[in-house]
């Protein structure tokens, strides 16, 4: 286990990146707080993707520890949705947000399928920016979420 | 034909979907064209094309890896546009692509502007977005003002994204706070969820980096806590107060309550639950109730079937296990039942709680149940109890172990579990407690001898450092061993080709040691008498040695030279210089030892060669304090920084690896032990297998066939998974962990023997954390902004929160006092109590200079 100091000394910021990938193991979305290069988020996607395809959905938790932080994931058809987080985050709220978050999307696109994100991507980018801001969670009402968006779709 | 193309393309641009589509059927090629594509079109000049090159830059980007740093020029021209679309997929890209190291940043700071500016909000909220992503240092520093008008903006959306880019212009560019703090703080006090959410998400981070400085504010929070009824915000609250708290006691107090009033809610959320308990058990503890309610709450958890409660109520009970083990001791059932539980994290939560329970009566009883399980469980897990039960064991020089006997054999038992990769931790163990507990010597001569004779167990490479320890310690403590002429025939066994050369020449000195000790009882046993051939009396160490007569010792001396001479041409110097050392003592005295059978002359050569090496190996080895070496003072004249100064490029990349800690290293020095003996194999299959080795090995079989597998199978030398023992597969059916194993069972009878202890403590010292000036200045700025604050308030509101304050005040007022007294106490109680607030590793950091708490709070 890393020492509680170093952990500290680090930036933290909540929520450090959110991916949705499917069960292939293809990434749709992946949305960072923090910077990473290009082969270092593939090779943390590659990893992530593995464990969390491993685990047994119905027996097993939804939290998987991975370097110095925890991963909080739930399967929603066929795609993984996976937040990783600092140790300091309450887990459950966690995985209400994931839940949140479908159901956003859900309300948006009606009936949310893994080929609206995919074709839609701007979209969903665009829920993300309005729900997270720098690691944190800042909106949690779906209206408030998608009022934008409607607004902006009415424009065009 | 090559201009139409160009024509085409530009006139057919694929947009994103064709894009997206055109991936679904193929990837790689498909990639590099529409890469190449992509770069023609985002030239143009035309910001249309532009915009959706880079739309689906990004997209390839973001999920196909692509690097696309080399648009960044693109991203900012297309930023400019005035169409908003095009702005969002300009921003986007930015925020994606942007790093420090970016050169055209400089670029996009009056963009930034002029859109932080502009009067459509969401183009207000594209710019906020995007500085929360990318911001720099210089961004931050140029663009506080703007975030201080849009703090106040009228409208919500504004604001909110306002208060969410906060966090980054703070962290970027501390001197921001003393503008906007002001602004953040009034958004505390806002009314309006919205806002509230993201107010205290941000708080919640910066209470978490340094919660002395936000201490001021508490009552605003205290508010918010008992006001609110959304869960969001209740949880960041909670957490913030989790942080205050441990360094205020007295909030403890006035915290515990509402605390305590969200628990007993009947259809409170599961997730503030949790939160509740965590923040109870972590930092408002002492409060008994509030402990009490939160210990009761924590078993439903527990007894949940859902795994991911079950996981997270182990995880809690393991954050107050230190301080009050009583709470983990009434769930002790359900910690026993989530060791076979399906779920390996569950497994491992249980059973560092399991580790947490462990006290010097049950230690022995727990130790045993948890081997049985390690033997039935998959590699990781398997390994997992092995490192708990070293840990636990070895922490603070061994205070849980009464019996050593029985924890020696226990590491010699460890040794031969099939997957145990713990070799390095059990040698430094081993090691350890040979120098500091001297009545255990003879048994870490007893289990390393076993260890040495099973030829098997040179196989398995996890175990060489083990082996290692083994024949250091045979050979160290001969003296205890009861037949030295079985551990060197151990040492030089054929098999010993398939360890390392380092380790091998460990095993060469040991069989040295081993060699000069039998000598040394040798020639003293024959003066007293004058027919040594009939004789055999004991030798003046420890009773367990025989004397050595004539035959015995010369075919002891026979078998060490007859080992040692196939070594004297191997490659490796190490062992090449050891073998010849030994071989050339042995030929100087050789002649000597049928002489001593006739003569009864005491001042040979020979016999003063041998009580000269054995003073050399008489000196006790000790345990070396890590603050030694700057004990020892300097010679006049030595000048250490000038002299070595040149050497140290040169060792830095040598000495640092070995610093690392044991554990994590294990791996990088099983791999260095997998090359070498993979160049041991390649060098020795390269020559002929001498005739004479193949000969001892076959001669070595027959003398000790029980330890060899039988003759069908092949003998493999590198057995990568270590099945190379001779346990069957079917072990014995691993006992229950009853109730009944906590019960504080009778004391054993024999004493506790002397563990040697260094006074200056045995772990080197860790270096003080650096913290960054950054985090300083930014502390710094937010107190003088709060004591500013605090001074000039007029405002009807703070009349009215003044008012409810003072309820708060006349409670506190009398705590006060009794604290001031309580600390005086504790002061005092603490310097004996130094060693048990060592051991507490979960301790906040010390408090530095005290802040000033404002009025509000007194």
């Amino acid at each position: 286990k890393i020492e509680r100091s170093e952990r500290e000394r680090g930036r933290k910021m909540g929520i450090r990146f959110i991916l949705m990938v499917n069960k292939q193991g293809q990434t749709r979305l992946a949305q960072y707080y923090e910077w990473l290069t290009l082969e270092e988020r593939r090779a943390l996607e590659g990893e992530i993707v593995r464990k969390c395809l491993a685990r047994n959905d119905q027996q097993q938790c939804s939290f998987v520890e991975h370097r110095n932080y925890k991963i909080v994931y739930r399967r929603y058809a066929s795609l993984f949705f996976m937040v990783g987080v600092d140790d300091d985050e309450n887990e459950l709220a966690i995985l209400e947000f994931i839940h949140l978050l479908v159901e956003t999307m859900d309300k948006h696109f009606g009936n949310v399928c893994e080929l609206d994100i995919m074709f839609h991507l701007e979209k969903a980018h665009f829920m993300l920016e309005e729900m997270v801001m720098n690691g944190c969670i800042v909106e949690t009402s779906k209206a408030n979420i998608l009022s934008p968006i409607q607004l902006m779709d009415k424009a065009h | 034909m090559a201009s139409s193309n160009s024509l085409m393309d530009s006139l057919f641009q694929r947009s994103l979907e064709d894009l997206i589509k055109g991936l679904r059927l193929g990837e790689s090629t498909f990639i590099s064209r529409s890469l190449e594509e992509i770069r023609r079109e985002i030239k143009l000049t035309d910001l249309s094309t532009k915009s959706v090159a880079l739309q689906k830059l990004s997209y390839l980007a973001a999920l196909h890896g692509v690097d696309m740093t080399w648009a960044a020029f693109h991203a900012v021209e297309v930023v400019s546009s005035s169409r908003f679309a095009h702005k969002r997929i300009g921003y986007h890209a930015i925020a994606q692509s942007f790093s420090d190291q970016t050169p055209v940043m400089l670029l996009i700071t009056n963009q930034l502007r002029k859109d932080l500016n502009s009067s459509n909000e969401h183009e207000v909220s594209l710019a906020l977005e995007c500085l929360a992503r990318i911001g720099t240092d210089d961004l931050a520093r140029d663009l506080t003002s703007e975030v201080f008008t849009l703090l106040g903006s009228s409208k919500a959306l504004v604001r909110k994204k306002a208060i969410g880019v906060v966090l980054r212009v703070f962290d970027k560019y501390p001197d921001a706070v003393k503008v906007c703090f002001k602004r953040l703080v009034e958004n505390l006090e806002s009314s309006d969820p919205q806002l509230l959410s993201a107010v205290v998400g941000v708080f919640c981070e910066l209470t978490a980096k340094d919660p002395r400085s936000y201490l001021p504010l508490a009552p605003e929070f205290y508010k918010i806590l008992v006001d609110s009824r959304n869960n969001w915000v209740l949880i960041k609250v909670l957490k913030i107060f989790a942080k205050l708290a441990s360094i205020e006691p007295r909030l403890a107090k006035k915290v515990a309550d509402p605390v305590c009033e969200h628990m007993r809610k009947q259809n409170v959320g599961k997730s503030l639950l949790f939160e509740c308990i965590r923040t109870v058990f972590s930092s408002l503890s002492n409060q008994e109730v509030a402990l009490k309610l939160a210990v009761v709450k924590i078993r439903e958890f527990l007894m949940d079937d859902d795994p991911n409660l079950k996981y997270l109520g182990l995880h809690a009970l393991s954050i107050v296990a230190p301080k009050h083990l009583w709470a983990v001791l009434e769930n002790k059932e359900a910690v026993v039942k989530a060791m076979s539980d399906e779920d390996p994290n569950v497994k491992l939560e249980a059973l560092h709680l399991l580790m947490a329970m462990v006290n010097e009566d049950n230690v022995t009883e727990i130790s045993r149940i948890l081997m049985n399980y390690a033997l039935k469980s998959d590699p990781l897990f398997c390994n997992e109890i092995i490192g708990s039960i070293l840990v636990a064991c070895s922490r603070d020089s061994y205070e849980i172990i009464v019996d050593f006997d029985w924890y020696v054999s226990l590491l010699g038992e460890m040794a031969r579990v099939p997957h145990c990769q713990r070799g390095k931790e059990i040698e430094h163990q081993l090691i350890d407690i040979g120098t500091r507990v001297k009545d255990a010597k003879l048994e870490l001569v007893r289990v390393s001898r076993a260890l040495l004779i099973d030829p098997a167990l040179l196989g398995n490479q996890f175990l060489h450092p083990i082996l290692s320890a083994a024949a250091w310690a045979s050979g160290e403590y001969v003296e205890f061993s009861k037949s030295p002429y079985e551990i060197a025939e151990a040492l030089l066994q054929p098999r010993t080709c398939l360890l390392p050369d380092s380790i091998r020449a460990i095993y060469i000195y040991s069989a040295f040691k081993v060699l000069v000790f039998s000598l040394g009882a040798y020639f003293s046993s024959q003066e007293p008498t004058s027919s040594p051939l009939a004789q055999e009396s004991t030798s003046s160490g420890p009773s367990m040695v025989n004397g050595f007569t004539y035959n015995s010792i010369s075919s002891l001396v026979n078998m060490i030279e007859l080992g040692l001479c196939s070594l004297s041409g191997t490659i490796d110097v190490e062992v090449q210089e050891r073998a010849k050392n030994v071989l050339g003592f042995i030929g100087m005295i050789k002649h000597e030892i049928a002489e001593k059978a006739t003569s009864q002359n005491s001042e040979t050569e020979a016999h003063r060669a041998i009580a000269f090496m054995e003073d050399v190996f008489s000196e006790e080895l000790g345990p070396v304090s890590s603050t030694a070496q700057e004990k020892v003072p300097l010679p006049e004249g030595l000048d250490l920084n000038e002299n070595l100064e040149g050497l140290q490029e040169i060792c830095r990349e040598v000495l640092e690896p070995m610093a690392e800690s044991d554990y994590s290293s294990d791996k990088v020095s099983f791999s260095v032990a997998k090359l070498r003996i993979r160049d041991q194999e390649e060098a020795s299959s390269s020559l002929p297998p001498p005739l004479e080795s193949s000969s001892l090995l076959a001669e070595h079989r027959k003398r000790h066939g029980l330890y060899y597998l039988s003759s069908q199978k092949s003998d493999d030398h590198n057995d990568r998974d270590g099945n190379d023992n001779n346990t069957s597969n079917e072990y014995p059916p691993a006992n229950e962990i009853s109730v009944d194993s906590f019960k504080p069972k009778k004391k054993i009878s024999k004493p506790r023997p002397v563990v040697v202890k260094l006074d200056e403590g045995d772990e080197p010292k860790r270096k003080p954390d650096a913290s960054s000036s950054n985090d300083e200045s930014l502390s710094r700025a937010i107190q003088t902004a709060l004591m500013g604050k605090g001074k000039g308030k007029e405002k009807e509101k703070e009349k009215e929160r003044v008012k409810e304050n003072h309820e708060m005040n006349v409670d506190t007022e009398n705590i006060e006092q009794s604290s001031r007294r309580e600390k005086k106490n504790k002061k005092n109680g603490e310097r004996s109590g130094k060693r048990s607030s060592r051991r507490q590793r979960g301790k906040e950091a010390s408090v530095t200079k005290p802040v000033e708490v404002p009025d509000l709070l007194l």
